[in-house]
Parts: C-alpha cells; sequence; structure tokens
C-alpha cells in the first residue's frame, strides 16, 4: 500500500544522515594518533585533552568536512545531470568540466603557483569549458541532450591531449603533484567551507524542483504537458549542476567516480524520485568520501593515496553487487 | 464557452506549403476526432493545440485567453495529453507515474496528498489497472502503458482532452472502453479532441470530425456529414465498402 510522501522519505534520509556522522566521527577518530571513542566524545562534549581538541577540531575535522562536502557536490551534480540528459552513464564531468578544470589546475602549477591559485585557476578551466561547450553545443541547430552530451565527451577529449602534452612537457619533480591532483586528492582542500555553503544552499534551493525534475525525467513533451516550463528548468539546473562540479573540482581535484555510481547506487534501492534521491546523494557522496579519504591516508600511512583510488575501490563492487542483485 | 478554438491555425509541417488554415472551436460536450493518412500531421495539429509546438500563424484560445499569454502550469491544470509514445528512462511504479499527473496541480513545496493518491487510484481503477500500483511500468505490456497513460491523464482532471491515438496497442474491449471513458468525460462537461486511426472507432464515438490531407488541406464538421465514402476513399487513397450497423456507417478496405 501507498505510504505519505514524508513516511517514505524521511526514514532512509535519517538512516543516512546517522551514517554521515558515524563516517565523520570515525574520519576524525582515526589517524598517526589514534584517539577512543571515550576521549572523541569528551572532546564532542566541550572536554578532552588540549592534543586531541587540536587534532580534532584543527586538523582532522575541516579534512572530513571538505571530503563530506565535495563527495555531496559530486553526488547531487551527478544525478542532477542524468536525470537532465536521461542517460544512465551521465556523471558530473560529462560537460568536459573536469578536463578544462585539470587544464587550469595544471597551467598553475607549471608556474609553480601556490594552493589558492591552483583551485582559482582550476575553477577559471572549469568555468571556460562550461561555457565552450553549451556554446558550441547549440551551435546553428537546436539542442538536445544527445548533441550536448558528444560535443561534451568531445571536448573532454581535447583537454585530455592537453593534459597529456602538459604532462610530457612538465619537469619530472611536479609530474607526482600533477597526477595526484588528476585523480583527486583532499590534501588539496584547504577551507572546507566553501564546498560545505554551496552544498547546503544547493540542496535547500533544488528540493522544491524535486517533483519538477521527477516530470522532466520522462522526457521534455511529457513535463511540458504536464506544467514544466522546460527550457528555463534545464538551463537552471544545468548551470546549478556544473557549478556544483565546479567547486567540487576546485576544492579536490578530479575525483571519479561519485558522481556517477552514487546516485545510481541509491537509486537501486530507494526508487527513482528525486525529492528523495537529490539529499540521498548528497549524504551517499559525502559518506562515500570521507571514508575513502580516511582509507587513502591510513591504508599505507604515512604515505597518502589519491582519494580517486580509494573511492573506485570501494564503488565498484558494491556497485557492481547490487547491479548484479537488481531485478 | 469553448473549451479551445482557433482562428486562421496553420500548422507547421516542416517541408510542406501552408494547408487550410482552420478555425474550430471545441465544446464542452463534444467529442472531436481528426482522421487522415500517415504524415497528414495529426500530431503536429495536436502538439500546436497543446502549445507544444509553435504554429505558423493564427490563434489558439483556451477557454477564451490566448494559449501564448499562459503559462505551462495554468495550461496542465485544465489540458491534458495523451502522447502517442512514452519515455521511460528510469524505473517508476505504475502508481507513481499515476501520481505525475497531479503535478500541475501541486505548488513547488507540496508534497502528495492523501487526496491526490485517492485521485490517482482511482483513475487507475477506471482504467482497470488495479492492483498493478506496485509494478514497475518498464514491466507492463503495450497496452496496459497505453491504458497508464490515459489514467496519468485522468488523474489530472482536465477540461480538455487531446490524446492522439488513444487506442494505440489496445485490444478490442479496451479500444471500447477508453473511448466510451472519453465520450464520459465530455458528457460531464469536457472538450475532448482525439487522432484516430480506425475510422470505425471515429464513426462510431466522434461527434465531430476533422479530415487531414497529406498536403495540409482539411475539412471539419458533424461526423455524419464528414463520413462520405468517397471522400474518405479519396483521403486514404483506398477502396472501401460501406455498411451500416445500428444508424451508423461502417467501413471495411476493399481488395
Amino acid at each position: 500500500m501507498y505510504r505519505g510522501d514524508l513516511q517514505r522519505m524521511l526514514p532512509p534520509l535519517i538512516v543516512l544522515l546517522g551514517m554521515g556522522l558515524l563516517s565523520l566521527a570515525l574520519a576524525v577518530s582515526i589517524g598517526s594518533v589514534p584517539i577512543p571513542p571515550g576521549e572523541f566524545w569528551a572532546v564532542v562534549t566541550g572536554g578532552g585533552s588540549e592534543l586531541h581538541r587540536t587534532l580534532i577540531i584543527e586538523l582532522r575535522l575541516p579534512r572530513a568536512a571538505a571530503a563530506f562536502a565535495t563527495g555531496g557536490l559530486l553526488g547531487v551534480a551527478g544525478a542532477l545531470m542524468q536525470v537532465l540528459l536521461r542517460n544512465p552513464l551521465a556523471d558530473p564531468y560529462v560537460l568536459g568540466l573536469s578536463g578544462g578544470a585539470a587544464v587550469g589546475a595544471l597551467t598553475a602549477m607549471l608556474f609553480g603557483l601556490g594552493v589558492t591559485a591552483v583551485s582559482g585557476s582550476a575553477f577559471a578551466g572549469a568555468m571556460v569549458s562550461v561555457v565552450l561547450v553549451f556554446g558550441l553545443a547549440h551551435g546553428t541547430g537546436s539542442w538536445t541532450p544527445t548533441r550536448l552530451l558528444l560535443t561534451g565527451v568531445v571536448v573532454a577529449a581535447g583537454w585530455g591531449a592537453v593534459i597529456t602534452f602538459m604532462l610530457a612537457l612538465s619537469p619530472s619533480e611536479q609530474i607526482p603533484g600533477m597526477l595526484y591532483w588528476l585523480m583527486g586528492d583532499m590534501a588539496y582542500a584547504r577551507s572546507p567551507w566553501p564546498a560545505v555553503t554551496v552544498l547546503v544552499v544547493a540542496c535547500v534551493l533544488m528540493l522544491p524542483f524535486g517533483r519538477s525534475l521527477n516530470v522532466l525525467a520522462r522526457g521534455p513533451l511529457q513535463a511540458a504537458a504536464l506544467g514544466v516550463s522546460v527550457r528555463p528548468m534545464t538551463w537552471t539546473v544545468y548551470a546549478v549542476a556544473s557549478l556544483l562540479t565546479a567547486v567540487a573540482v576546485t576544492t579536490a581535484g578530479a575525483i571519479g567516480f561519485v558522481g556517477l555510481v552514487v546516485p545510481h547506487m541509491l537509486r537501486l534501492v530507494l526508487g527513482n524520485d528525486q525529492r528523495l534521491i537529490l539529499p540521498a546523494s548528497a549524504l551517499g557522496g559525502g559518506i562515500l568520501l570521507v571514508l575513502s579519504d580516511t582509507l587513502a591516508r591510513t591504508l599505507l600511512a604515512p604515505e597518502q593515496l589519491p582519494v580517486g583510488v580509494i573511492t573506485a575501490m570501494l564503488g565498484v563492487p558494491t556497485f557492481l553487487y547490487l547491479l548484479y542483485r537488481s531485478r | 464557452m469553448a473549451r479551445l478554438s482557433t482562428q486562421s491555425l496553420r500548422i507547421d509541417v516542416p517541408g510542406r506549403a501552408d494547408g487550410s488554415a482552420i478555425d474550430i472551436s471545441i465544446e464542452p460536450g463534444q467529442v472531436w476526432g481528426v482522421i487522415g493518412p500517415n504524415g497528414a500531421g495529426k500530431t503536429t495539429l495536436l502538439h500546436t493545440l497543446a502549445g507544444l509546438k509553435n504554429a505558423r500563424g493564427g490563434q489558439i484560445c483556451l477557454q477564451g485567453r490566448s494559449l501564448q499569454s499562459l503559462g505551462r502550469r495554468t495550461i496542465a491544470r485544465r489540458l491534458a495529453v495523451v502522447f502517442q509514445d512514452h519515455q521511460d528512462s528510469f524505473p517508476a511504479t505504475v502508481l507513481e507515474t499515476a501520481l505525475i499527473g497531479r503535478h500541475p496541480h501541486l505548488s513547488p513545496w507540496d508534497l502528495d496528498t492523501a487526496e491526490d493518491v485517492e485521485l490517482a487510484l482511482s483513475a487507475l481503477a477506471a482504467l482497470e489497472l488495479k492492483g498493478m500500483e506496485n509494478r514497475l511500468v518498464s514491466t507492463l505490456s503495450g497496452g496496459e502503458r497505453q491504458r497508464l497513460a490515459i489514467a496519468t491523464a485522468l488523474a489530472q482532471a482536465p477540461e480538455i482532452w487531446l490524446a492522439d491515438e488513444p487506442t494505440n496497442h489496445l485490444d478490442l474491449h479496451h479500444q471500447v472502453a477508453v473511448m466510451r471513458l472519453l465520450r464520459e468525460q465530455a458528457q460531464a462537461g469536457c472538450g475532448v479532441f482525439v487522432c484516430l486511426h480506425d475510422i470505425n472507432l471515429a464513426a462510431r464515438w466522434c461527434d465531430q470530425l476533422l479530415l487531414l490531407e497529406p498536403d495540409g488541406q482539411c475539412c471539419w464538421g458533424p461526423a455524419l456529414d464528414m463520413l462520405v465514402p468517397s471522400a474518405l476513399e479519396r483521403l486514404y487513397g483506398q477502396a472501401l465498402h460501406v455498411t451500416e450497423l445500428n444508424g451508423r456507417p461502417v467501413f471495411v478496405p476493399a481488395d
């Protein structure tokens, strides 16, 4: 029997929220100096030793929060792109955004600029790519998802060539840093606030669009017949998804896989109501990235692995299992 | 007042010269049928009337107000479209799909109320889809999907129905059931406009007919006046045998 909307949506969101808090607690407790649960609780409630306070609040929490927000941004952006393009293979980078950002970031690195400049340059590169793809996809004719998708793929291939070219030209001591950026690395995250703010604002703004997105997933004609102003809505959502992705890439490099797989995993379990999938993707993406980043910095400590490697290693088997089990 | 009316409407079929200007007025209680061969522009006409496609010229009025001046949501509260083909790229259940019909009546922050669910359920029951609420649409047969599309439009509670081949994929029983449903909607005060392939369904259920020719020329009027065998033979390029059943003509294609 059908249950009311809220009754249906709240339990999974509460479970995900709980898992999110748990993953954050785990992330701040694990590291070179492990913090036992009792000590952790003491710090949360305002006590604890000076060392533990510094470790948790000043060192580990900002990084964990940045990882959570970045994962959330990628999850939401991926879910939006999949609905807009009505293509399950779409991910946040489908419009060539990560390539543009990478070229921006690598250029800044080549000139030996600092982290802030690398981030700024990556954001600029991402925006250039978005404008380029939308401009070219519109062309002289009409504009369709297939055309947009193809333009994005080809522009991404172009960026790929530029990236390889830059890597070939770069001095060898800069290559590891560049490769880490390309695979995604939370060590680049300085302050979590931009990502966290953008994620929260985007989730609140997208909430009322949920049902319209459900309608839009049934194709533009059907959506228009059911009262959705298709064109303004599509453009707004593209712009939002691109902005979210750009902020994520700027925070932590081009972390793959989260945006593609998290929304799909959640759809397999929770169904395809965007009002539920969008906030769930924010939480699910955050959880995946926090856990991945915790593993990335502890697995081979003191060596740090790029987090993108771990997201794929965790995500691929989970996703394949869910897909195999699904109807 | 007419539910939907057109003034000198010229539909836009790419690569075709302007056809006749269409001046029709769909009144409450009327069932309009459009017949014509493949490619005559029946679907284009229907989409144009729904405001989903631009016309080459002329005006469309929804209850006296220009369609162009109305927002999509306002239009969708009064006018439902049943499309010829249905896309479902992401899995959805039957009930979720029928509930989509309530979309134009809900503001962005609203959640579906018990009343919306009730309307969707009774629409499903009216199309004999009761008991399938939790089935995935992808597991339905072609005919069941067609009935689901009509149930979605019914949940929309429109005043005007624009249905493109509503009897597509349907068995004989459900063809009759769907045409009867549309007839009842008209009797309840709706204006109904359907594209049909089957001239016998058109003859049996429509009271006004519009004949659309491949070159865009068209004529319209009360159904019995329009069902002239020679005109239909010319329209379809097909010889017809005509007989009569309960005072209505029945057409059978000749060899």
